[in-house]
């Protein structure tokens, strides 16, 4: 039988892969990831981080002769993608970090993808070279101009093997649309269209168009001193191309509807579950702020990331999520030092595994967690180099919360908090996941007997 | 009656005592923490004012006093802080490869 193939969590057994990065523990702010995305055939894995620069990994075809594993990931193509820049205007720093990737299907041999800082998107095209004309008549092999009167006879010159060459080149520079931060891209599935969210606004936009893009939310008050609530992400519906959600600080999810009008400023469903008035304190909507959202391959359900759980909606159901799994509850009890030490912060994202089945968020102290919604079984795994022998099964970890510590257990107090896994992405098809942690990428394979 | 009060007070949720504590710790602490002057601190990320008009002045106004570095109250957007020349890291691109790729 097939290992895990719709087993439930605790059936897969994950192993280690892959590890790409540097081992030294002193890391430069530009080697932070701070994004992580697979192409729609999974084939391809990017990657970008603080310093502006895009790594993509290409799967190697699987080999015959180990067929325990599928192909490695390695090293297809490295690019900067963006450079800091200062607004002389506004005095505005603008950081080179890449925030989001996203790729468009693929349609022909070159891959494209859009990628993001604070302010600029880039349509960035990856192709392949893997020929080259060779028997010019007024050139030399090296280049250099034949003297025309040395030509005698001529020649149709003819495309000849060369080795490999990756190139990615900006296909389009969209700039100058927003006055806040960009936090997401979405492409939509018409693949003709995306959209960009910053803190106060969602513009649409068309491939083809770099000079104009439509604005379809608009947050922002006429005084902002009556600000209470920034867009935190936005994603396009995998299917109805007319449909999007975006999600807010305070824990609000609003599903649009581009047909009903131009400015989307009126949602068409909004998704908030109620609180208990009593339970409020300093810390509740701040704790509740939605950090990631991301529909369900199937387009039936969506998942917000907040700081302490995971939740599922069904969009046919406003008034609560249908599922909520807790990442790290015991983490309550520390809200007074992650405030302090700004954790509170942090901004987890989430993914989906294929079939929808079971769901991924990442933690501090390099856990990350999984939860299986058909089963209701979660585990939480580790990214670290003391677990990168290769195809070595990962062991679960598990927090102690009460007084006693079992043997293997880690105690709240012992987590590392500089240790956090924001980032993770899962294969569209196989059980292959990629988790960044500060610096590292690890990839992670279910065991395959 | 007297043990059902002790229960009832040592229920106070993780969520609550952590605010108590947050509190004792910054009296000046507004009630309102995701409200406008959070959500305007992150709106106003990147922004970096350097004008040595203003640098000057307060660095008169101050004396031989040093001039402010963070602020120490969380709600605090702009207060009298002026970056000076050495807060200000330097920037450049990174035209190392990415080590992911090494």
């Amino acid at each position: 039988t097939m290992a895990g193939a719709d087993g439930g969590t605790t059936d897969v057994q994950w192993c280690f892969s892959q590890v790409k990065g540097a081992i030294d523990d002193d890391v430069a702010d530009a080697d932070i990831i701070s994004t992580v995305e697979f192409n729609h055939s999974g084939e391809l894995l990017a990657t970008g981080d603080k310093g502006g620069r895009v790594v993509i990994f290409q799967q190697e075809p699987e080999s015959k002769n180990q067929p325990q594993c599928r192909g490695e990931y390695n090293v297809y193509s490295t690019f900067q993608s963006h450079e800091p820049e200062f607004d002389y205007l506004k005095s505005l720093e603008i950081e080179e970090k890449i925030n989001k990737i996203r790729w468009l299907p693929q349609k022909n041999a070159a891959h494209f993808l859009l990628s993001t800082n604070d302010k600029t998107i880039k349509l960035w095209k990856i192709s392949e070279r893997d020929k080259r004309p060779e028997g010019y008549n007024l050139k030399e092999e090296d280049g250099r101009f034949r003297d025309p009167n040395t030509v005698t006879t001529l020649r149709v010159p003819v495309f000849r093997p060369m080795d490999l060459m990756v190139e990615a080149s900006p296909r389009r520079v969209f700039a100058n649309a927003h006055t806040y931060h960009i936090n997401s891209i979405s492409v939509n599935s018409d693949h003709e269209t995306y959209l960009s969210a910053d803190d106060l606004r969602i513009n649409l936009w068309h491939m083809e168009i770099t000079d104009r893009s439509f604005n379809i939310v608009d947050i922002k008050p006429t005084n902002m001193e009556e600000l209470t609530e920034v867009i935190t992400a936005a994603e396009f519906h995998p299917s109805q191309c007319n449909t999007f959600v975006y999600s807010s600080s305070k824990g609000t999810i609003r599903l649009c509807d581009m047909r009903a009008s131009a400015l989307c400023d009126k949602h068409v469903k909004l998704f908030e579950e109620p609180e208990d008035p009593n339970n409020r304190s300093f810390f509740s909507e701040i704790i509740s702020s939605i950090s990631d959202v991301k529909f369900s391959h199937s387009g039936r359900y969506m998942m917000t990331r907040d700081y302490l759980s995971v939740k599922i909606w069904d969009l046919n159901m406003e008034t609560r999520p249908v599922e909520t799994y807790q990442v790290h509850e015991y983490l309550r009890s520390k809200l007074c030092s992650l405030y302090e030490n700004d954790c509170i912060f942090d901004k987890f994202e989430c993914c989906w595994n294929g079939k929808d089945s079971v769901v991924m968020t990442g933690s501090y102290n390099n856990f990350f967690r999984m939860f299986d919604r058909g089963y209701r079984q979660d585990v939480t795994l580790e990214a670290s180099r003391e677990n990168s022998k290769l195809r070595s099964v990962l062991k679960p970890r598990k927090v102690s919360t009460g007084g006693k510590r079992k043997k293997d257990e880690i105690s709240v107090d012992s987590l590392d908090f500089n240790k956090k896994i924001l980032h993770t992405a899962w294969h569209p098809l196989d059980n292959i996941i990629a988790v960044a942690t500060i610096n590292n990428l690890y990839i992670f394979q279910e065991k395959l007997n | 009656r007297a043990s059902e009060q002790n229960t009832e007070e040592k229920m106070i949720s993780p969520e609550k005592a952590e605010e108590a504590k947050l509190k004792a710790r910054y009296p000046n602490l507004g009630n309102k923490p995701g409200g406008s002057d959070l959500l305007r601190k992150r709106l106003q990320k990147g922004q970096k004012y350097f004008d040595s008009g203003d640098y000057n002045m307060a660095k008169a106004k101050i004396k031989n006093k040093q001039l402010p570095t963070a602020a120490p109250e969380k709600t605090e957007i702009t207060g009298d802080h002026i970056p000076t020349p050495q807060d200000l890291p330097q920037r450049k691109t990174s035209l190392v490869t990415s080590k992911l790729a090494g």
